[in-house]
């Protein structure tokens, strides 16, 4: 059976190219970076040529860059790092768990947080952040804001306004995060122009390898290792350098940029945008976070009438691999927390799945998909015409 | 798939014989929703349902069986159909059994509606029991397994014959250590693992600890049920804090001093009141049952003479069966029976035939 892969947005596979990079440094050239010797200095060199690569695509100097294992270690650094007692946490109710649950955390150690609500388009609104400053923790005071918004949205695909966000986070003397994990590579980036003072991404949403990301740290920022040990990292982050990974991620970061710029992502949208409407002639569909800038790859469709979690088996069933929402919670219980702030019900939230393309993606995968859904779909509604809006 | 050695057989068997198999894995209840609160213990061990582990068992079984793996989330509908269900039953003085409703709102009613939207045909369980169907009577026929010991007919007498037409049970006719051994010889690495016995949401199986944190969860006050203990004769002998509880036959837990051994023998949800009384008084000549599903038959019109169960580990009695109105019948017994108890169910058996069904009143 021809598999069709729409869940982009929880893992990509390596490129040929991100694979040919990496090859060396797992073999002949595997020195530790640390190492005085011609082998670390060989690892050094590709360490520091990768940083170099970030540094571009960052839009920061080479010593804001610091490599570390992903995401979420990125996301935690941010806020263990930063936020103390008494410290002010801003972030938003659609955050990734790597923030959520970070964020819970500083609060019960004695941190006050507040999480905003998106508008049920999930455009997070920046005056919303404005209103949650306080105006104790405003220049000048001892005390800490920070400020932590996604680039975009893993389950919409929607993109935030961070430019304007670090606007409002300036003003209020507040740091600023940015979790870019699901828009680095897919949107026009700067953390200049974003006015960010950390930015987090994570190697295998852009085709590199798992367990490997970057963080950019404005210089000055007063930010703590999550992680201590050796000197790695200029002391920012110690462990041995994950040199195949940060190799590979030096790359699939120059091939995501080449791709902004190709025309390649223009036409991943026109992909997602032909598959969003082939999809939303069936009955009763529609798309969370219409109507908002939203990454190209990415379509995020609720069925009425439909168990979402049945759906998702039927079409992986069928070659279709597809999510109900985000990898990091299936198997868990509760209905897509992002979906639930945007306004959704539990069943209109669980019967929301998510289509997320490679940037491969093809016509004929496209075709493919247009086939199954609107038959699987068909099907279930056919079988159980009560199972949904049954339960309270 | 349970993470158990019965249901991972039953898809090794299936897998092994060139069936086309998907593992699906319930999650019910999520196993750290009231750990620790009232005494239920801190980390489930493993052999209770919907537990980390034994997902992780399930999913490990599936990945050596080479078969598609989902866990498929019905956590709403369980604590809808099956604990708050339960938790009602024991607040009106009744003993429930959580693992029929389980099987006929969740396993064969969910779990085949899941199955068939995914485009299965058939749902198959690790069950001890058997099911055919007969051409004479153009019925699907549940009968008891081959181990009966394992015979689980009892919870399963609220099958309907469209669920049992799509149904397998892969080990109805097999004991359980020929399904060990057959576990062994697929290769299966829990093949050695020790069978759960106490009801799968509740870990450490006491049941009263479980209504008191269940309840102050919910923001609910335990219902006031105390009341006067009396003996069988009415004289009031003492009191008791609630009649949840008890349950018809308890002897522990009463509270009074007796020369001889008293027992529950009736709980009255009206007066609140809880008759206790000697071992001999338990025995019940005829019991009524209610919400019947009935299996080889399509209907009881005649009296009928059967066996009848009446709880898990109860010998079936012979009784004679008769209809007593719209869907209610009564059963009289041959032999007086011992602690004949309202909210368990009583079964039906015409040799290894479940006749049916129904709930004990």
């Amino acid at each position: 059976m021809r598999r069709v892969y729409c869940d982009a947005n929880a893992t990509t596979p390596l490129l040929p190219e991100v694979m040919e990079v990496i090859r060396p440094y797992l073999m002949e050239d595997f020195g530790n970076a640390s190492s005085i010797h011609l082998q670390g200095q060989r690892a050094r060199k590709a360490v520091d040529g990768a940083r170099e690569t970030l540094a571009t695509f960052f839009h920061c100097r080479e010593a804001e860059v610091v490599f570390n294992s992903g995401g979420t270690e990125g996301d935690n650094t941010a806020i263990f790092g930063l936020v103390r007692a008494g410290d002010h946490l801003i972030t938003t109710a659609i955050e990734h768990s790597a923030v959520l649950r970070a964020a819970e955390r500083v609060a019960e150690r004695g941190a006050e947080v507040t999480f905003v609500a998106p508008r049920a388009n999930g455009l997070i609104d920046a005056e919303t952040i404005r209103r949650a400053v306080r105006p104790q923790t405003r220049l000048g005071d001892s005390r800490r804001t920070l400020v932590s918004v996604m680039l975009a949205n893993n389950e919409t695909g929607v993109i935030e306004p961070v430019e304007e966000i670090g606007k409002v986070a300036a003003e209020a003397g507040a740091f600023f995060h940015i979790d870019a994990v699901q828009g680095a590579g897919k949107v026009a980036f700067d953390v200049r122009r974003f006015g960010c003072h950390l930015c987090s991404i994570s190697a295998h949403k852009m085709h590199g390898l798992k367990g490997v990301g970057a963080m950019f740290v404005r210089r000055g920022t007063p930010l703590e290792p999550l992680i201590v040990g050796g000197s790695h990292e200029r002391r920012q982050r110690a462990g041995t350098e994950n040199v195949p990974g940060i190799v590979g991620l030096g790359k699939a970061v120059e091939l995501a940029m080449e791709s902004l710029a190709d025309g390649t992502v223009e036409r991943i949208a026109a992909l997602r945008d032909r598959l969003e409407a082939g999809i939303l002639r069936i009955a009763g569909t529609g798309v969370n976070g219409a109507g908002a800038p939203r990454v190209a790859n990415t379509t995020n469709i609720r069925f009425e009438q439909v168990e979402g979690e049945a759906l998702v088996i039927a079409l992986d069933l069928k070659g279709v691999a597809v999510s109900g929402g985000s990898a990091c919670h299936s198997g868990s219980t509760e209905p897509s927390h992002v979906l639930m702030a945007m306004g959704l019900d539990k069943h209109a939230a669980r019967a929301s799945l998510r289509f997320s393309l490679l940037r491969t993606a093809t016509e004929e995968d496209v075709d493919q998909v247009l086939r199954v859904v609107p038959q699987a779909v068909e099907h279930l509604r056919a079988l159980a015409p009560e199972v949904a809006g049954t339960l309270g | 798939m349970s993470g158990g050695v019965d249901s991972s057989t039953a898809a090794a068997i299936l897998a092994h014989s060139g069936e086309t198999v998907v593992g699906l894995t319930l999650h019910l209840w999520d196993q750290t929703r009231l750990a620790g609160k009232h005494g239920i213990p801190d980390a489930p061990k493993a052999g209770r349902c919907c537990s980390i582990d034994d997902v992780y068992d399930a999913r490990r079984v599936a990945e050596d069986l080479g078969i598609p793996y989902y866990v498929v989330n019905q956590e709403e509908r369980f604590e809808r159909d099956v604990v708050r269900p339960f938790v009602d039953e024991y607040l009106a003085g009744r003993t429930p059994i959580p693992c029929s409703l389980c099987n006929n709102h969740i396993k064969f009613d969910q779990l085949l509606k899941t199955a068939r939207s995914i485009g299965a045909e058939y749902i198959a369980t690790g069950h001890y029991a058997v099911n055919e169907f007969d051409e004479k009577r153009g019925r699907w026929i549940l009968k008891r397994p081959a181990d009966l010991a394992k015979d689980q007919t009892y919870f399963l007498f609220g099958l309907t014959q469209e669920q049992l037409s799509r149904t397998l049970f892969p080990l109805g006719h097999m004991t359980k250590p020929e399904v060990r051994e057959a576990a062994r010889q697929h290769g299966l690495r829990l093949a050695e693992k020790p069978d759960s016995q106490e009801i799968c949401f509740i870990p450490g199986g006491d049941y009263k600890q479980f209504l008191t944190a269940y309840l102050e969860e919910q923001g609910e006050q335990m219902p006031g049920t105390a009341g006067e203990l009396v003996a069988s004769d009415g004289e009031v002998i003492g009191r008791h804090e609630g009649i949840s509880n008890f349950t018809v036959g308890q002897r522990k837990g009463l509270g009074v001093a007796s020369p001889s051994p008293l027992y529950v023998l009736q709980i009255d949800p009206a007066s609140h009141r809880v008759t206790v009384g000697a071992d001999a008084e338990l025995a019940t000549r005829t019991l009524r049952a209610r919400r019947l599903n009935w299996i080889s038959v399509a209907e009881l019109t005649a009296p009928m003479r059967v066996r009848v169960k009446i709880r898990h580990r109860h010998e079936p009695a012979w009784a004679r069966l008769e209809p007593a109105g719209a869907d209610e019948c009564v059963a009289t017994f041959d032999e007086p029976q011992r602690a004949v108890t309202p909210g368990q169910s009583a079964v039906f058996y015409d040799g290894d035939e479940v006749v049916g069904g129904g709930w004990i009143v």
